[in-house]
């Protein structure tokens, strides 16, 4: 408790990290207080007030079927997070058991596991998950498997170079001529061991894979109207780009500021969580 | 009475093509209650001796010969049952205590968790059992729940002996148990432990290069070179009255007796020279020890010597 509260403050005293924690709390409140906030329901037209710049009814406007944009781009947050956190939280849970079986046991386990990750870095990340998303058709849970299978290599690389390492350490051998069995040594030495990078890049991946959302959904093959995500708002306000810039300007800048505050703890966690990362950029200076 | 008997053992690494005889027709017996001391340059496979009775060597290896013991032969047990010999009836402290001890594990969590791997016991009892621990090698209980990274060198070295003696193992093999430590330190570590061992009536394998250490301590000792084994004798007789030129030679090159180094580098353990491994670097050699191989021979009670200087009937293995 004493060393994660250390962690903690060190991570405060480093003000991008604190700037992004800031913002991310507040999104995460605004998403689960969203029908609080949300002066109308994000669904309920309104074709007589359609494209209205924003005003004191509507904050944010109104989009091309007259509904309320502020309301539409806090639903939104909801959206977006929960796609963030449930795809991270998959693709590091898959990732790292098979880095970390890959990295233990080695020999054809390894080999296997290692060619199915370098298979799936073959494609783009973007077109594999369009493909998915294609065949599979849209909507929320076919966007998250799009997302998990394109991410997961990343994690298992990186646990498995980990691993690599870590299981060479003395300790582990200590560990085994106290008979520890390879799935105590995994789960109680070299797991531990692993876990700081996972963290950093899986607060780095819950950007990532926000913006690849929004991107599925703008192309069309995310999620679906009428539900309110900002990838799909911006999509349906390029019509309207000149006459009505509001319709594609908030959602765009949620993203922007969703991504960049995880980016900046991500970039913090790092500094925080990796001694040697801070010298290499101090040198750097 | 034997406690632990190694026959004939032979452990080859194959590495690329090249065999590595790391160990090469070792035999040897550790008795109860004594300290065994083996001696030998880095390199000439004396931590591999200790792993092989541990059963930790790593996969690419052929091992051959027995190691018995309470009647068992250690190199042909199941895994399941090796394990249950690990920690409980061989115990080993590794070399390095900085790099045993998992950083991310507080020291209590470690020294607890060999309890936990053997007995079933309940996280309370195995925590007070890991705190009476450490007590033991003299360490307040309070610093239970501190990280590695917060204790010295020395204190490091306690908890690998609190580790490596919680179990109350038959056997402790110590491989290199003072490396990095200064001298003092490394005078109140050995004695620790061998205050620990006599009141525990444990046996100890001391694996170590340094001859000054296993002076303070052994029973017995054996030196090993490329690996075998040269000379096995009491602790007092091998140090007033060394028999293998190599041994004399060790001992000369101490900085107490002049620090004469021996000439020649250690051989290869993948190509040993042919006949006594020792004579391209031996003062005494003759043209006999180039071509054939010595064996150990007992030449007076208890001291074995594979040399052609010597002359025995009784000749052994």
């Amino acid at each position: 408790m004493n060393e994660t509260w250390i962690a903690l403050k060190e991570l405060g005293e480093n003000r991008m990290a604190a700037v992004g924690i800031v913002i991310i709390v507040f999104l995460v409140f605004v998403a689960f207080f969203a029908p609080f906030f949300a002066p109308h329901d994000p669904l309920e037209q309104n074709l007589e007030k359609r494209l209205l710049a924003s005003n004191g009814e509507y904050p944010f406007g109104t989009d091309e079927l007259g509904r309320c944009i502020f309301s539409r781009v806090l639903y939104g947050t909801r959206i977006s997070l929960e796609i963030g956190v449930v795809v991270v939280g998959i693709t590091a849970l898959i990732g790292t058991i098979l880095g970390g079986i890959s990295g233990y046991y080695g020999g054809i386990v390894d080999e296997i596991i290692m060619r199915a990750v370098d298979v799936v870095l073959a494609f783009p990340g973007i077109i594999l998950a369009l493909v998915i998303a294609g065949l599979l058709g849209p909507g929320l849970f076919n966007v998250i498997l799009a997302l998990a299978v394109t991410h997961w290599p990343g994690y298992t690389r990186l646990v498995r170079g980990m691993t690599l390492s870590v299981k060479e350490k003395e300790f582990v051998e200590a560990a085994r001529a106290l008979r520890a069995s390879n799935f105590y040594i995994m789960r109680r030495h070299i797991l531990p061991n692993c876990i700081n990078p996972v963290i950093v890049l899986a607060t780095l991946g819950i950007a990532h894979t926000i913006i690849f959302a929004a991107a599925l959904s703008f192309l069309g093959l995310g999620i679906q109207p009428p539900t309110p995500e900002w990838g799909s708002m911006l999509k349906a306000g390029i019509p309207y780009l000149r006459s009505a810039p509001f319709l594609t300007f908030f959602p765009g800048i949620m993203i922007m500021i969703t991504v960049l505050a995880f980016n900046f703890l991500g970039d913090g966690l790092r500094d925080t969580l990796d001694p040697r990362a801070k010298e290499m950029i101090m040198m750097r200076k | 009475m034997t406690l632990l008997r190694i026959e004939d053992l032979r452990v080859y690494f194959n590495a690329r093509g090249r065999i590595v005889k790391a160990n090469d027709g070792v035999d040897l017996e550790i008795e109860e209650t004594e300290i065994l001391g083996l001696i030998g340059e880095t390199g000439c496979g004396k931590s591999i001796l200790g792993r092989a009775i541990m059963g930790l060597l790593s996969e690419n290896v052929e091992i051959g010969g027995r190691i018995i013991y309470k009647g068992e032969n250690l190199l042909a047990l199941c895994e399941d049952r090796m394990r249950q010999i690990r920690g409980k009836e061989i115990g080993m402290m590794l070399q390095n205590p900085s790099t045993s001890l998992n950083p991310v594990l507080t020291v209590g969590d470690q020294i607890a968790e060999v309890y936990r791997y053997h007995n079933g016991v309940t996280r309370e009892e195995a925590t007070k059992k890991a705190s009476n621990m450490l007590e033991l090698v003299g360490i307040d209980s309070k610093r239970m729940r501190e990280y590695p990274h917060q204790f010295s060198g020395g204190m490091k070295q306690r908890v690998m002996i609190a580790i490596g003696l919680a179990l109350n193992p038959r056997i402790l093999i110590a491989d290199e148990p003072t490396t990095g430590l200064d001298s003092s330190m490394k005078k109140q570590i050995l004695d620790l432990m061998s205050g620990l061992i006599k009141s525990r009536d444990v046996s100890m394998l001391l694996i170590t290069h340094d001859l000054e250490v296993a002076k303070g301590m052994c029973n017995r000792i054996v030196v090993m070179y490329a690996g075998e084994l040269l000379e096995i004798a009491p602790a007092e007789k091998i140090l007033s009255e060394p028999k293998h030129p190599y041994t004399q030679d060790l001992l000369d090159s101490l900085p107490r007796m002049g620090l004469k180094p021996i000439p020649g580098e250690s051989p290869s353990l993948s190509s040993p020279p042919a006949g006594c491994r020792f004579h391209p670097r031996c003062r005494c050699r003759r043209d006999k020890c180039s071509e054939k191989h010595p064996d150990m021979i007992e030449i007076e009670s208890e001291t074995y010597v594979r040399c052609f200087m010597y002359k025995n009937d009784k000749s052994k293995g």
